[in-house]
């Protein structure tokens, strides 16, 4: 094929040929790139970027894991760095606590982003600023996110004064240890903050397309308000708010800063310990933290494919 | 089309404004309504409040509830030029900017290409680029961070831009892809057939068509590359000092006002530019999707 073949429309209905004698457009030299071609001039400087940093990386990691190091001489292969890390009390308690700081602040801020959709979808006049807000919310980075709940959950923080103004605590100390403490609650909670809004704003683009006129229509054949939610607008921005989630879960099991500055060194989550690792002085704690890299790789590349299955449901049920 | 795209497509398309349902409930059922919008407000918005207090406060011992004293030392932190931030602002603005016009580049044709073709390995195409956008940067950046240094890249902002446009081009591609999806081709072949060339097609037809979503995509990888701390930290080495590497080094002094203050700086810029493009956000796309990881 000699054309640049596009989507569904029939091939353009002859070349340009009213130029009346000018120089034809000089784009149609195109038709002769063979379109395979064309494609791959269009994609090569992204998969370029993607390729480079992206696949080396991987790559990277993964060999560094086994023991090569590049520029340096004397390495051997081995599997050590996974044997060590099963063993490393660091890695085992962390795993419990990337789990719980991914899975605890999906689940929640998917329940609750998905209740204030429907809330938000309700409003009237309001609902322009209302949902503004929440838009507003998505450009404050984690980092400030994490100094906002340091700030408001901390034995010295806000909450601590206020549950002293109100009686129930004497002292900073007598205050629970929200932040720095084993569970990870404040990264919870600063996930949440963070997610919620994030989910809200998919969920509310999700009951733009058509909700109400299905919605009306499982009216008219007489379901209740429960019927309906549970039948009818839930499964309908599902796999939207699902897909979302699986985005929150993969950013949240691997971002860096929040369980950095909320959290403690020790149980820390998986991208604090290899950040640790790597940091070490002790050149040969790298291949671990290259193959706890590779762990939290391979555990977001399951994320992938769940977001891509979930991603291909949705096409399917697109309205 | 996939449905990455999808959802992040219904941006370009013009927003259909939907028949308000009937409220015809009772009273108490919407002021409940009313009364749980309130608390999700107060949810959203009140963790920003100490951070607003503190940035202006000069003392603020336990266990009052307000500073014992307002001060403006905070602001005067910022502006003070012996301090790194006018000169992080600056490195910030320049990084962050130098990404998102890079990333569009990058994207534009790569979006068209998703968006307008059908071809074999297009899925293993959307794959790899979507891989970068869950698959954390920090993993990624261990394995080549050794490059970097090998060929002289780290420390400089010659291998921080690089490295930021792993995780926004994916991004860019993405937007653009819908937007190409949702493009009437024929506007570019009538322009043709009247007989522009490629350069006036591409910039008086095609550019204007998608400019929503080219400021979408603009702005996403600019904030994406503003908050960014992981990726500068590992290549820039401490060197490249962008607002975000300034900020978690204030969260980890005991100066909590001077902290509080830079936070507020790197959070106007995005506040301002998600306010200026509220319409292109607005609730009923799913352009919101790229947010979730700043």
């Amino acid at each position: 094929m000699t054309q640049p073949e596009l989507r569904t429309r029939p091939p353009p209905t002859g070349p340009a040929a009213t130029t009346r004698g000018r120089r034809r457009p000089a784009n149609h030299r195109r038709r002769g790139v063979p379109r395979g071609l064309w494609i791959a001039l269009l994609l090569a400087p992204a998969l370029l970027v993607v390729g480079v940093f992206f696949l080396t990386g991987i790559t990277q990691a993964v060999a560094q894991s086994l023991g090569y190091q590049p520029f340096l001489p004397g390495w051997r292969l081995s599997l050590d760095a996974y044997q060590g890390m099963f063993t490393d009390p660091a890695v085992r308690a962390s795993l419990l606590l990337t789990a719980r700081i991914a899975i605890i602040p999906t689940v929640l801020s998917a329940v609750l982003g998905v209740s204030a959709a429907l809330l938000i979808r309700r409003l009237g006049r309001s609902r322009n600023w209302v949902s503004g807000i929440f838009q507003a919310n998505l450009a404050v980075p984690h980092l400030v996110g994490a100094l906002c709940m340091l700030l408001l959950l901390s034995q010295g923080g806000l909450l601590s004064r206020v549950s002293h103004a109100a009686g129930f605590t004497d002292t900073p100390a007598a205050f629970p240890a929200l932040t720095g403490d084993e569970f990870g609650w404040a990264i919870i909670a600063a996930y949440v903050w963070k997610e919620t809004p994030f989910l809200t704003v998919i969920a509310l683009a999700a009951l733009g397309r058509g909700v109400d006129d299905l919605e009306n229509a499982a009216r008219s054949l007489g379901a209740r308000p429960w019927q309906r939610l549970v039948h009818v607008t839930l499964p309908v921005i599902t796999p939207a708010v699902a897909g979302g989630a699986v985005l929150v879960f993969a950013f949240t099991a691997g971002s860096y800063e929040v369980p950095y500055l909320l959290g403690r060194p020790f149980p820390a989550t998986l991208p604090v310990v290899a950040l640790q690792h790597y940091n070490a002085t002790d050149l040969t704690a790298r291949p671990e933290a290259m193959a706890v890299a590779v762990v939290i790789t391979v555990l977001s590349g399951l994320m992938v494919a769940a977001y891509l299955f979930i991603a291909g449901r949705l096409a399917r049920r697109s309205l | 089309m996939t449905t990455t795209s999808r959802r992040v497509a219904a941006g370009a398309a013009p927003t259909q404004e939907a028949t308000e349902p009937v409220a015809r409930r009772p009273l108490s059922v919407r002021t409940g309504q009313r009364l749980l919008v309130g608390l999700l407000l107060v949810a959203v918005l009140l963790p920003l409040v100490p951070l607003l207090i503190w940035s202006v406060a000069g003392q603020w011992r336990y266990p009052d509830m307000l500073p014992q004293q307002l001060s403006l030392r905070g602001v005067g932190l910022l502006v003070d030029p012996r301090s790194d931030i006018l000169q992080g602002l600056g490195t910030s603005a320049g990084i962050a900017t130098a990404v998102a016009v890079l990333a569009c580049l990058i994207g534009f044709p790569a979006g068209r290409a998703i968006g307008l073709y059908r071809f074999r390995g297009r899925r293993a195409v959307q794959f790899l680029l979507l891989s970068p956008v869950i698959v954390p940067g920090l993993a990624v950046t261990l394995g080549i961070q050794v490059f970097f240094v090998r060929y002289h890249l780290s420390d400089s902002i010659l291998g921080v831009v690089p490295v930021q446009l792993m995780p926004t081009v994916p991004y860019a591609a993405i937007i653009l892809g819908a937007a190409f999806a949702n493009l009437d081709i024929d506007y570019e072949r009538q322009a043709r057939a009247l007989g522009a060339g490629p350069v006036r097609v591409l910039l008086f037809v095609t550019v204007p068509l998608l400019r929503p979503a080219i400021a979408v995509a603009a702005l996403l990888t600019f904030l994406i590359s503003w908050s960014e701390y992981v990726l500068t930290l590992l290549i820039g080495g401490g060197q490249v000092k962008t607002l975000p590497l300034l900020l978690f080094a204030a969260i980890g002094s005991s100066d909590t006002t001077a902290a509080a203050a830079l936070a507020v700086l790197v959070i106007a810029p995005p506040l301002l530019l998600v306010v200026a493009a509220t319409r292109l956000l607005s609730g009923r796309s799913g352009n919101g999707v790229g947010f979730g990881r700043l």
